[in-house]
Formats: structure tokens, sequence, C-alpha cells
């Protein structure tokens, strides 16, 4: 068997060394040996986006990405977007437009909404839709969704605004 | 998934004797998103994956005088981040932004996209286009091979083992050139080309004569074509549809598809006329800006 490795890396703002063996995905080793199991597991071949966790800034389906190449990567994951006390603007755009029923696309959702809204503060519809289409979601049929994407960045608009 | 060694060179000469050294049971890693899939499924089953996305040469994306350099490990978002190129070569652009998601895009580079060497690549019809060269490191050293040679069949290209894709390297345009890649998928997004056609045009100063122009297809046979014939149909005659159908009629003609799940035969072969019609509009009306 092939011999383990040490990996240094960031995960939401922590340092972080973890030991895995070169076949293991990040997802694998961020579920089960970090315990960081909000990064849910959907397809494992990249199409559903369940896993989507942001990697230096970017979002990456975190089963196509091997453990040992988030050797001094920054990575962000689901556990780290909530502040200390209450939700996150996109967590609380999708309570309040109901973008959710099952909940195991949501974390990738959420992880790819925060990568678009970066990138583009003020998206448009067909922005949203574009920049989602690598999330796959079976209950809602995307609309509600869609809106708390666009609802999440007028909440985060204002949030910037109030500081 | 199943076990292999990890290997990250930091240099051409590093990686091609770790390369070497494992004798064709090595696996040159990219952005993964097709390899690792693979690996999971057993169609590949190395030994070593070698992280070749260390080396500098992989990574160089420079626009000059010259033309563009490519390395074979830049992932496919900054292609389309960067407005000068994807001004220059819009239909590198065109492919670099639908090939899979967002998040494919993080990581997928359009090296990989080329020798993962599928039919329905999106990239390839337009690096055939846009007339890139693969430069290619190996034990004999380097050597390049056009792109439209480069792939040899469904999955299977020219890289012999110990070799690897270091580059891209594309001509300067033109001026009076534009280009173009479209597919036709049945959703909007986040599917495999059921026909895919880039094109490239240079017209004349006024804009009414096509100069030359290069088409490339894809998903119609078992490896992304070159139709040289619809360029030599285009040169020199004035931009009109009779000429255009002209060179439409001459990608139906190369068209070899096959009836699968994502179209007939009949259906295929009808949709390259019609996509190469639209895309070498679409140029035209670049190249005129």
């Amino acid at each position: 068997m092939a011999k383990k490795r040490i990996v240094s890396t960031t995960i939401n703002g922590r340092q972080v060394e973890l030991l895995c063996e070169p076949r293991q995905t990040l997802l694998e080793v961020l579920r089960d040996t970090l315990d960081l199991t909000g990064t849910k597991e959907g397809c494992s071949n990249g199409n559903c986006g369940a896993c989507t966790v942001l990697m230096n800034g970017r979002p990456v389906v975190s089963c196509l990405v091997l453990a040992v190449e988030a050797e001094g990567a920054t990575l962000e994951t689901i556990e780290g977007v909530a502040p200390v006390d209450g939700l996150d603007p996109v967590q609380q755009a999708f309570l309040e437009n109901a973008a959710l029923q099952c909940g195991i696309c949501t974390p990738g959702f959420i992880m790819s909404t925060k990568a678009l809204l970066n990138e583009n503060p003020d998206p448009t519809e067909h922005d949203v839709r574009f920049y989602l289409s690598g999330n796959l979601c079976r209950c809602t049929g995307y609309d509600k969704i869609v809106r708390a994407v666009l609802d999440s960045a007028q909440k985060r608009k204002k949030a910037v605004a109030a500081k | 998934m199943r076990d292999f060694e990890y290997e990250a060179p930091a240099s051409i000469a590093e990686a091609v004797q770790v390369l070497g050294r494992h004798n064709g049971a090595a696996r040159p890693l990219a952005g993964g998103t097709d390899l690792i899939d693979q690996i999971r499924v057993g169609r590949h089953q190395p030994g070593v994956v070698v992280d070749i996305k260390k080396i500098p040469e992989l990574n160089v994306l420079e626009l000059s005088a010259a033309g563009l350099r490519l390395g074979a490990a830049v992932p496919c978002y900054k292609v389309y981040g960067d407005p000068k190129i994807s001004a220059a070569y819009a239909a590198l652009a065109d492919s670099a932004q639908i090939i899979g998601g967002i998040q494919i895009q993080s990581r997928a580079s359009i090296g990989g996209n080329l020798c993962n060497s599928g039919p329905a690549a999106d990239s390839t019809p337009s690096l055939i286009a846009l007339e890139a060269i693969a430069v290619i490191a190996g034990p004999a050293g380097k050597r390049e091979v056009a792109v439209e040679n480069f792939c040899t069949g469904p999955g299977k290209n020219v890289l012999q083992p110990g070799e690897f894709l270091v580059e891209l390297k594309f001509p300067a345009r033109p001026p009076h050139s534009g280009s173009h890649y479209r597919r036709f998928i049945p959703r909007n997004e986040m599917d495999i080309a059921v026909v895919g056609v880039g094109a490239s045009v240079v017209l004349d100063e006024k804009g009414e004569k096509f100069v030359s122009a290069r088409i490339g297809l894809g998903a119609v046979g078992p490896i992304p074509y070159f139709v040289q014939e619809a360029g030599q149909r285009l040169a020199g005659q004035p931009v009109s549809e009779a000429t255009i159908e002209k060179a439409a009629q001459a990608a139906r003609d190369m068209a070899r598809p096959i009836d699968d799940m994502r179209g007939t035969k009949e259906f295929r072969l009808h949709v390259t006329g019609v996509l190469t019609r639209r895309v070498i509009e679409e140029a035209v009306k670049r190249a005129r800006q």
C-alpha cells in the first residue's frame, strides 16, 4: 500500500495537519478523518456539486480533488460559513426563501453561492442559474434556490452598507 | 479508490524521469476532473499519479505579439477570466466557459481536455480552428504536434509512454479575424456535446471576403476533425449565405457520427450543417467588430 502522507492545510481559518493516503479524495478526508461531515457526498463523480468546498477561494468538487493536492491550500467548508452567533446572510436567505427540502445539496449550494457573490456581488437571475449549473437539487425545482441567492445578494449589500 | 503512489515533480526534467521510471504505469494529473473519476471506475489503473501542476512551464498563460502560450495545467477559469485572451482567442474562451460547471472549470485544464482525447471534447475543435500546436516533453526531448494530429481514437492520442503535454502554442491572431465555438446539447449547461463546432475566420480589410478559415468538428467521429475542405471553400470567396453553406456542406461530408443516447446519426449530420453555418456567421460578426 502507498505510504501515507502528511498534508498541511488551512481549513476555515485553522491550520490543520492530516495524514492521508494518495488515493483518498479531499471529500473522504474531510468527512471521515476530520469529521467535517457538513460537506455531503452525492454522486462522487463530479456531476452533482453536493461536495463543493472553496479551495484557495475557488469552488471545487471535493470528490475530484485528492487530499494530497490540498498541501498548502486554503480551504473553506460549510462549517466555516456561519459567524459565532447567528447565520451568514446566504444561510439566512436560504431559510427565509424555503430554498431547501431534504437539505443534502444545500451545503454545496451555499458554498457555490459564496463563491458567486465574492466574484459578482450583484448577479442577474441568468448569472445565478449559469453559475449554479454545477449544483443539482432534486427537491426544489431550483426556483426557490435562485430566489434565495438573489435575496442573499441584497442582504449582503445591506450588511456591507450598514458597516 | 484503488491504491496508487503520488509524486509531484517540480520541473519538466524531473517529471520525464518519474514518468519514464514507471514505464507507462504512471499517469499525469492536472485538474483531475477526468482522471480521478476514471481511476475510481477502473478505466485507468495507474501505479503512480504524477501531479504536474507544480511545474512552472505548465502554468504559463502568456499573450504576446508572437501569440498565446497556454500551459497544459492552466485551469479553464483563468482562460476566460482574461479579457484580452477572451477577445483575441474567443473560440477558446467559449470552450473554457462551457466545460463542466464552475467547480470543474476551477480545476480542469484545456491541456487535460485534449489529452483525455474524448471525441466530444469541447476545447479540441477550438484548438483546431485556432491552429494550436501541442508541445510534448519526453525521454527524447521536446517535440511539437499540430493539434489536429494529436488524437488518434476515442481516449487515444500520440503521447508515448513517458511523454506528457507541456503547453499549447497559438500563432498571433491576424487583423480582421474572429472565432467561435458552439455545441448542441439538450440541456442549457453541464452536458456533453451532441455536435460541437469551432471556427476561425480571417476577412479582408473591408470585411467582405474570406481570406482564410479553419473549422474543427467534435462529437461526429472517433476523433475531433479538422475540416480542411471547408476552409478551402471559403478562402477568397465573398462572405455570403451561399459560400458559408458550401463550407457547411463540407463539414457534413466529413462527419462520421454514430447513433447513441445523445442523438442519431441522421440528426447529428443535420446539426453539423446548421451549427457550422451559425458558428461561421458568428465568427464573421466578431471579425468585423
